[in-house]
């Protein structure tokens, strides 16, 4: 597994940012897994993003955060190329994952790179066992299924309530155990990148609390993108966070600095209530 | 009378919702009493039906019982009446039929759904939904034109030349035969098929497909072990329901199975089935045993229909009970 240092990285001290005296990790500090830049994209001749740059530190939590339709999902979508099943859209800028262009890569081997969980639980109608193990067996895994179900559903905090009942329906689970067992589904097949599309949406504040604890155990071996709803939840658990607004990236910073001491004034009014 | 009017001039601005909510409520029964007359009709229908059929058909059960269902002999002459020529008939077309109609209406089906672009899609799913909708006599006219000749002369030859020392392809063919009926039928119940697995393929929640991309499964492995596995159910259903109209089928299975009540191994060989010979015969059966005996081949027929249709249902139990998608 290759991963690039950043070019800056040598040259600035990975001190913590001191504006205001708010302790926070500098990105140039960090290593850079996924690099956006100048990225343009439409829905047929709509544009629903305006050069967007980004950069998606490694064993991070980035939130993308904003009102509805401000482009989160889409900008998402595009870090594994989700959006190409659907029809009529175009891509413009660059994606670079590792250093290598993603849009060039083989879209099923890059998929298995970048995982994706969604805003409403889909699991498959299988049995739990079946749910984990479908990433495998279509990857055409060597070792042994029921050792990486099992490990899976433990990254996933999954295992303790599921591991008398793998063969039951998938269905039969609640809605935030069914969420965890598609994270473990997504953990499953190893990817170096999860992206979570609003996974707390439709589920109570209880399983979103587990969730989220999840997420901040599994940054220590995954990279991990989140768009939320929530501020309080982007403020939670990640480290860094991008405003998008109609479009645009208005600001993208540690965390720490932009729900404290926002730079753009339109960040500022979202994340006081202003509007959205 | 005017007690009325007092009333609905004191209630003043509380009289329209109160109105309203005792219309509603009346509504909800007098639409419930409807309704539940109209279901009811369904199973009166049904149960009628199967009435007239047992109790016309008392003669023939009273002469030959059970042996009704396992003898060949098919004489009005003699007033000999075995059904088992037919029920083999009936049995051997339809399932000939599903060999050839099934893995071709499901492949074209996930071609429309899954595949295809949308404008292709739409076009052709027009043209198969008017297929369906072509009389029988119509495919009947074209299983005598083409099917019964491109048999004999080139798909019987091929097979017995090719698989000859098998009983089952055993020549000669004249080409009316159990396999024309079969391919008639399959190109009947094709456009059935499709154009109900296919709407059901295309109601598959885009959150399972975009689940299987999303682990790294192609586009052909995210429909064949996501998309088609999660519609089994209803591709089942319109299976059997094109079954349902393969062994009932009357008009082009007469015209091309060549109308010969025998049981022969050979698909090649001419035979007959229950619908065929029920149309065929009815109008000059003489005689009470006659005419009664053809009734009791429809109730054969019923109660095939029948059976198939809960073996079918037991079926679709049987498969998605774990892990279902429809509780």
């Amino acid at each position: 597994m290759e991963i690039s240092l950043k070019a800056t990285a040598s040259n600035q001290p990975p001190a913590n940012s001191s504006r205001e005296g708010v302790l926070a990790e500098p990105l140039a500090a960090l290593l850079t897994r996924m690099k956006i830049s100048r990225l343009n994209f439409f829905y047929s001749k709509k544009q629903a993003l305006f050069d967007v740059n980004l950069e998606i530190a490694a064993n991070r939590v980035t939130a993308l955060i904003g009102p509805s339709g401000c482009g989160k999902s889409t900008l998402l979508r595009t870090m594994n190329r989700m959006y190409e099943t659907l029809r009529n859209v175009r891509l413009e800028g660059e994606i670079l994952l590792d250093n290598e262009n993603l849009l060039a890569l083989d879209v099923v081997q890059l998929r298995r790179r970048v995982g994706m969980v969604f805003q409403r639980p889909n699991p498959f109608p299988k049995s739990i066992f079946e749910n984990v193990a479908f990433g495998l067996r279509i990857n055409g895994y060597k070792g042994s299924l029921a050792d990486s179900v099992e490990h899976s559903l433990k990254r996933a905090a999954l295992w303790e309530e599921v591991k008398d009942q793998l063969h039951k329906s998938a269905y039969a689970l609640s809605g935030g155990q069914q969420q965890r067992l598609c994270i473990a589904r997504a953990l499953a097949v190893d990817p170096e990148i999860l992206l979570l599309d609003e996974p707390c949406s439709a589920l109570d504040p209880v399983t979103t609390a587990k969730i989220e604890e999840l997420m901040i155990e599994l940054k220590k071996n995954y990279t991990i993108v989140i768009v939320t709803h929530n501020m309080q939840q982007a403020a939670r658990v990640s480290d860094f966070t991008a405003f998008m607004l109609n479009g645009v990236c208005v600001e993208f910073n540690p965390t720490a600095l932009l729900f404290t001491t926002p730079s753009d004034p339109r960040t500022e009014s979202y994340i006081t209530g202003r509007f959205g | 009378m005017s007690a009325t009017t007092a009333t609905v001039q004191r209630a003043g601005p509380a009289w329209a919702p109160r109105v309203f909510l005792r219309r509603l409520a009346n509504g909800d029964a007098v639409a419930h009493l409807i309704t539940l007359i109209f279901a009811a009709a369904v199973i009166l229908i049904t149960a009628s039906l199967f009435y007239i059929l047992w109790r016309d058909s008392a003669l023939p059960r009273a002469a030959f019982g059970w042996n009704f269902l396992f003898t060949q002999t098919w004489d009005p002459v003699f007033e000999k009446f075995g059904a088992l020529p037919f029920i083999y008939g009936t049995l051997m077309t339809s399932f000939l039929a599903l060999l050839m109609a099934v893995p071709l209406g499901l492949g074209a089906a996930i071609f429309l759904a899954e595949l295809a672009p949308a404008r292709i899609s739409d076009g052709l799913t027009f043209v198969i939904e008017l297929l369906a909708a072509v009389p029988s006599v119509l495919y009947g006219l074209l299983g005598v034109f083409v099917v019964v000749p491109f048999v004999r002369t080139v798909v019987g030859p091929a097979l017995e030349n090719s698989f000859g020392v098998i009983p089952f392809f055993k020549g000669p063919g004249y080409g009316v035969s159990f396999l024309t009926a079969g391919l008639v039928l399959s190109i009947m119940i094709v456009p059935f098929i499709i154009s109900v697995s296919r709407e059901i393929l295309m109601a598959v929640p885009v959150d399972q497909r975009e689940a299987a991309l999303s682990l790294g499964a192609t586009r052909w492995e995210s429909t064949w072990r996501v998309v088609v596995p999660y519609a089994r159910s209803g591709i089942f259903g319109s299976i059997f329901l094109a079954l349902a109209r393969a062994l009932g089928e009357t008009m082009a299975v007469t015209m091309v199975i060549g109308n010969v009540p025998a049981i022969s191994a050979s698909i090649l060989a001419p035979g007959y089935s229950i619908a065929a010979v029920i149309a065929n015969e009815f109008t000059e059966a003489t005689g009470d045993l006659y005419l009664q005996a053809l009734v009791e081949l429809g109730l054969v027929l019923f109660l095939l229909t029948f059976i198939l249709n809960g073996m079918a249902r037991l079926l679709i139990l049987a498969t998605t009970q774990k892990g279902t998608a429809h509780e």
